[in-house]
């Protein structure tokens, strides 16, 4: 039942596919709590930005059916604080560090990097290009290919070479291929996908919007099929492009649906705030989802849905108990 | 589950919970959950948080309810009360005995307890006084008097007023339409209760607007507050950023603290009540905000005024901050508090306008009806 879970991000290797998603688990100090934070492929942590941040007055969430609005505004401390605080405290507990970064101009995303950079032991960087360009009336980085490709190109240019960067993007856009295409050009190592959908909710008692913010990101299982969308269409267009995929993954065979989809990595975000050890267990089901399959490798059905269903019946393996029109049952 | 070495202890768990009973109690609920591993870990103040809905739910947020009591039977219960207002907690209404729930817990800090033998008072305003009574167990074992002052909007709406009569030195109830005890607001009897009962220290769980007017109230007297602040958490395990409210820390900065791992029990003069809801504009990290050491270099050069924002001092004189204060050492002289660890719960309320305007008044303890 060993299945091979083994992944690339970018050059380097992780044991297995299953990471937690920005914003979603602190630096991973909390989750530790609940599980081993160097059992799973890795901690991706909540977006740093260059100086501490208040975020954004409460309420800062709601739920929604299958998901949840949040308002956040980035709270944080800064990179002083995360490279004095959080990320010797992630190396100690034999944790990979995928460091989220977050900035208003192309300058401080590229210092970020460049600070990240001379720091020991980050993994990769996750750039969360889903910010309000403040030289640019507020329009969000991650919805003009122009201005996605420039701060990749700053980062990129800034990060020491060995470090994997990985654009997160906004499926908030009429054609998250161009942008995917101008981020990869700009030198993009991997894609992220999908950040949150701009989403709000109006209390129709008070009569009011519901969030402080007034809009808010939409996340959880009701934008998974979105997910699978973006990354479809984005490993379509760039097979070679390695892809983290996140997007209401709750179980594992919601990973394996977004690895079937093109990722190669899966980010779990949303499901956590419900239950803490929600990596471990994915990362469990997964594999008992595969070995049930007769799938050995991961690497094996990653982009998998992408082939014809002559290719998909060969590479479920002889030794498979179920047909791909039959649902699984869980043992 | 691991635990890191240093959480080993005290830390929390997520077990899976199997339900004892679930009873109705005047306009409440109360759960009981086997879950051992979490009655064991237990302080007063702390509260759990469930999984709501089973598996394929489409509720994807924890529901978070302060403990009321933790047992010996059946290796260790867990007992917390609720309101069945929105879809989740209707649907925990709705458990039988057997059922199996996703819980997590204890969380937060707990209720500091003080040192010496004093005279406490604990306010609880609707389900709010839910974890007072375990609270009130562990200051007598100090040998510390207990009164209670309770209320609420309407007299079944009042959680443990026999409870509060039996234990504690004195029982005062309020509520607002006089169905039970006295009429009116719990602290409409503050002054004559802490006269009565020469309070040295205050323990109180409710709405924000209670506690806000309890820490004003008690500031008079010098009495320190202990308050256990509701606000609408996601996860209650600290990372998602949902529950943070103004609160000043030792070093004299204004936070954004997570009430679920901050709190939810703070230092009632910590607390920018005033500001709850809002980012005060010299809270760490507010827009145009700037490290201390800076402003300092500004002032010192006598160009404090225009870009900084040091208006703090406003602040400073304000009822309810204290920037020099220590958070931990304050209270000190009047009720002895210990700090260091935890403590508390959450209060809430019931109270309507508490739930209109978000609070958690409603379902969750600390969600918005949900």
């Amino acid at each position: 039942m060993a299945v091979d879970l083994r992944t690339k991000l970018g050059h380097i290797e992780l044991p297995n596919p299953v990471m937690t998603a920005s914003g979603c688990a602190g630096a991973g100090r909390e989750l530790a709590q609940f599980i081993d934070v160097s059992k799973i492929g890795a901690i991706v942590t909540k977006s740093v930005m260059l100086s501490p941040r208040s975020g954004r007055p409460t309420p800062r969430m709601a739920e929604t059916p299958s998901g949840m609005l949040n308002s956040i505004g980035l709270q944080g401390p800064g990179i002083d604080a995360f490279l004095q605080r959080d990320l010797p405290w992630l190396l100690s507990r034999g944790a990979r560090a995928v460091v989220s970064i977050a900035g208003g101009t192309v300058a401080e995303y590229a210092d970020l990097a460049a600070r990240l950079s001379d720091a020991a032991g980050v993994t990769a960087i996750e750039v969360n290009i889903s910010c309000p360009n403040v030289e640019h009336r507020g329009q969000v980085f991650a919805c003009d290919p122009d201005a996605a490709a420039a701060v990749i190109e700053a980062v990129r240019g800034r990060a020491r070479y060995d470090i994997p960067v990985f654009a997160k993007l906004s499926p908030d856009v009429t054609d998250i291929v161009t942008i995917a295409k101008a981020c990869v050009s700009a030198g993009a190592d991997g894609l992220s996908m999908i950040n949150t959908l701009l989403g709000m909710v109006i209390d129709t008692d008070t009569m009011r919007p519901r969030l402080a913010g007034l809009t808010g990101g939409l996340s959880g299982p009701a934008i998974r099929p979105i997910a699978v969308r973006c990354i479809w269409q984005v490993r379509e267009a760039l097979p070679g492009v390695p892809i983290i995929g996140m997007g209401g993954v709750r179980t594992g065979r919601d990973a394996l649906e977004l690895i079937l989809a093109g990722a190669s990595m899966v980010s779990v975000g949303t499901t956590i705030f419900h239950d803490p050890s929600a990596c471990a267990r994915i990362l469990h089901e997964l594999e008992e989802e595969l070995t049930v399959r007769g799938v050995d490798r991961l690497a094996d059905v990653v982009g998998l849905a992408h082939q014809p269903p002559a290719v998909t019946r060969r590479a479920l393996g002889p030794s498979t108990r179920v047909s791909p029109s039959t649902p699984l049952r869980r043992s | 589950m691991t635990h890191s070495e240093v959480d080993a202890q005290a830390g929390p768990v997520q077990v899976r919970g199997t339900v004892l009973t679930v009873r109705r109690v005047d306009a409440y609920h109360a759960m009981t959950l086997v879950a051992p591993a979490v009655a064991a870990r237990f302080k007063p103040g702390q509260f759990v948080t469930l999984a709501v809905g089973g598996p394929d739910t489409s509720m994807l947020l924890s529901r978070a309810f302060s403990i009321h009591d933790v047992r010996p039977d059946h290796g260790g219960t867990v007992e917390f009360v609720f309101a069945s207002r929105g879809p989740g907690t209707s649907w925990l209404a709705e458990r039988r005995a057997r059922d199996v729930l996703d819980v997590t817990g204890p969380l937060g800090k707990a209720f500091p307890l003080p040192r010496d033998p004093v005279n406490c008072l604990l306010i609880g305003g609707g389900y709010g006084s839910a974890p007072l009574f375990s609270l009130a167990s562990k200051l007598k074992e100090r040998h510390c008097e207990v009164d209670f002052l309770l209320g609420a909007a309407s007299g079944d709406r009042v959680f443990g007023a026999l409870t509060a009569r039996r234990t504690g030195r004195t029982a005062i109830i309020t509520t607002e339409d006089g169905s039970l005890g006295s009429r009116g607001m719990v602290t409409d009897m503050l002054d004559q209760v802490i006269h009565d009962g020469r309070t040295d220290v205050i323990y109180a769980c409710g709405p924000m607007p209670m506690l806000r007017q309890i820490t004003v109230l008690a500031r008079r007297y010098d009495i320190p507050v202990q308050a256990a602040v509701e606000e609408a958490m996601a996860c209650g395990i600290g990372v998602c950023m949902t529950c943070v409210l103004p609160v000043v820390g030792s070093d004299g900065i204004t936070r954004m603290s997570r009430a679920c791992m901050d709190g939810p029990v703070f230092r009632g003069e910590s607390v920018r009540w005033d500001d709850v809801g809002t980012i005060p504009f010299d809270a760490f990290g507010a827009p145009g905000w700037e490290p201390r050491s800076r402003r300092a270099a500004q002032l010192h050069n006598g160009q404090a005024r225009g870009g900084d924002n040091r208006g703090g001092n406003v602040r400073a004189s304000r009822p309810g901050t204290e920037p020099g204060g220590d958070p931990d050492r304050g209270d000190a002289d009047r009720g002895n508090i210990d700090t260091g660890h935890g403590h508390a719960g959450h209060g809430d309320t019931d109270d309507g306008a508490a739930e209109a305007s978000g609070g958690g008044g409603g379902g969750g303890r600390y969600g918005h009806g949900r």
